[in-house]
């Protein structure tokens, strides 16, 4: 093997010059970086290497996970009896509402089972508990203490007693990967709670989020709130999102308008995975073009 | 091998199984979840730079190229990003070999420093490339740590290498 910036004479010339072996790899890594980002075709590769690695992960977050529970261990007793009060008060708060809740949801179902509707999505929900942040700094995720054996899968939304914080974007057996909703990648389909006005929420960094792709003449307003629009078949529909601070008309297309998320996304620790009970309804053939034709044909 | 290229001692060679435990020890201490503490040294960079200059025939690009992927793996990073970093530094790393030798461990700190730099830099223009948000300029806090820490890593690394051929069995190491 020849050494970088040494040349060997052509006698002791064994296997490809340092240069070359530094092309081919970086245009390897380069392969991989464009499979993986533009297309996710490693995912398959990155579950499997990821068995590999999880006795060393575990063994280097062994020691976080004592310092954490030795930070709960030594939490004060005022501390424990203020949050006990505050979880009384709550939970005498959402009985109230629990009790009128179920009610609501068997007229519901008799209502729904008179008008001959489809019944709504069943839930399915896993409690977990925010490990640490992911060690990535380019992205806001955070790592859960669920994974798929405990039936988390990707896809499902991540929600706390507020509102929506994020979606698992990868399930590990016993962890799960959740990308918070102010990272740049994650997009969330909303609508506005008071006039059903539907589009699409981006996070736009800074602990903010960005509804784009809304016409300039719309009608959005500052304070007005955001919910799950459940038209993508994967989040439940109606979990609260995030609240509009501010509009801007100013340009001639689009509107920019500014949210705040309703959950405290980046200082939460404990949350529910949410999913659908049941896959949604496959989507509808699309039609052949001729088809809307003929029937006009026919009607005229 | 010596010390430094100016010292007078022989070292014994470095043993295989040191040389790749040390870089999985580093490997663990990449996985530990710090969140977003700035600062934190990068362990494998650091390690295989050290390799890299110490023992070039043994540890080079194919090298960094497999902890780099392992890197990506625990971190859950884009796959490709600290491999491509850190096949950079183990080509500069093992270029400049012979010659940052002859240098003290302060001075060679110094050589390090911008290689590690560059690392830093070839992963956040990927990401930035790709789309991603800017960290900060804190991010690039550890490639300073990192330095830092080359100086007691090179004595550290260096132990098992100090021991004499033949065992007196009253000097400790």
């Amino acid at each position: 093997m020849s050494l970088a910036g040494h040349q060997s004479p052509p006698v002791f010339k064994q296997g490809p010059t340092p240069l070359v072996r530094l092309l081919v790899l970086v245009s390897v890594c380069l392969a991989m970086l464009v499979a993986d980002l533009r297309f996710r075709y490693l995912e398959v590769v990155r579950q499997g290497l990821s068995v590999a690695t999880w006795p060393l992960q575990m063994a280097a977050a062994a020691p976080v996970d004592f310092v954490r529970n030795a930070a709960v261990y030594f939490t004060t007793l005022v501390e424990v009896q203020h949050d006990n009060a505050e979880l009384r008060r709550s939970q005498l708060d959402a009985a109230q509402r629990l009790l009128r809740f179920e009610q609501l949801e068997r007229d519901n179902a008799q209502l729904r089972e008179l008008l001959q509707m489809a019944p709504a999505p069943g839930v399915r929900s896993v409690a977990a508990e925010v490990l640490y942040d992911a060690p990535d700094p380019f992205s806001r995720k955070v790592i859960l203490d669920r994974g798929s054996q405990h039936g988390v899968a990707a896809g499902m939304a991540v929600v706390n007693a507020q509102g929506m914080i994020g979606q698992v974007t990868r399930a590990y057996p016993v962890q799960a990967e959740v990308t918070l909703l102010t990272d740049k990648d994650q997009a969330v389909p909303v609508q506005v709670a008071r006039n059903g006005l539907r589009g699409v929420l981006f996070g736009a960094g800074q602990g903010r989020m960005e509804l784009r792709f809304t016409l300039s003449g719309v009608d959005v307003l500052p304070g007005d709130r955001l919910e799950t629009s459940g038209l993508d078949g994967i989040f439940l529909a109606g979990l609260p999102v995030a609240e509009v601070v501010s509009v801007d008309h100013e340009s001639q297309t689009f509107a920019v308008v500014l949210c705040d998320p309703v959950a405290a996304v980046e200082r939460t620790t404990q949350v529910l995975v949410l999913g659908r009970a049941e896959a949604p309804p496959p989507r509808p053939q699309p039609q052949p073009q001729s088809a809307p034709l003929r029937r006009t044909e026919r009607k005229g | 091998m010596q010390p430094t290229h100016r010292s007078s001692r022989i070292l014994q060679p470095a043993k295989n199984w040191f040389v790749f435990l040390s870089l999985f020890v580093a490997l663990g201490l990449a996985y530990i979840p710090t969140g977003r503490l700035p600062g934190v040294p990068d362990w494998v960079p650091l390690v295989l730079a050290f390799w890299c200059i110490r023992e070039p025939r043994r540890v080079g690009m194919g090298t960094a190229f497999v902890f780099g992927v392992l890197v990506d793996i625990g971190q859950g990073a884009a796959m490709g990003q600290h491999a491509l970093a850190y096949v950079v530094l183990a080509y500069l790393a093992t270029s400049i070999a012979r010659r940052v030798l002859w240098f003290p461990p302060l001075q060679q700190a110094l050589h390090i420093l911008p290689m590690f730099f560059l690392t830093q830099l070839i992963m956040v223009l990927v990401r930035l490339v790709a789309g991603a948000e800017f960290p900060g300029w804190e991010y690039f806090l550890s490639s300073f740590t990192s330095a830092a820490l080359w100086i007691p890593l090179h004595f550290v690394l260096l132990l098992p290498q100090y021991r004499p051929v033949d065992r007196d069995d009253n000097r400790p190491i």
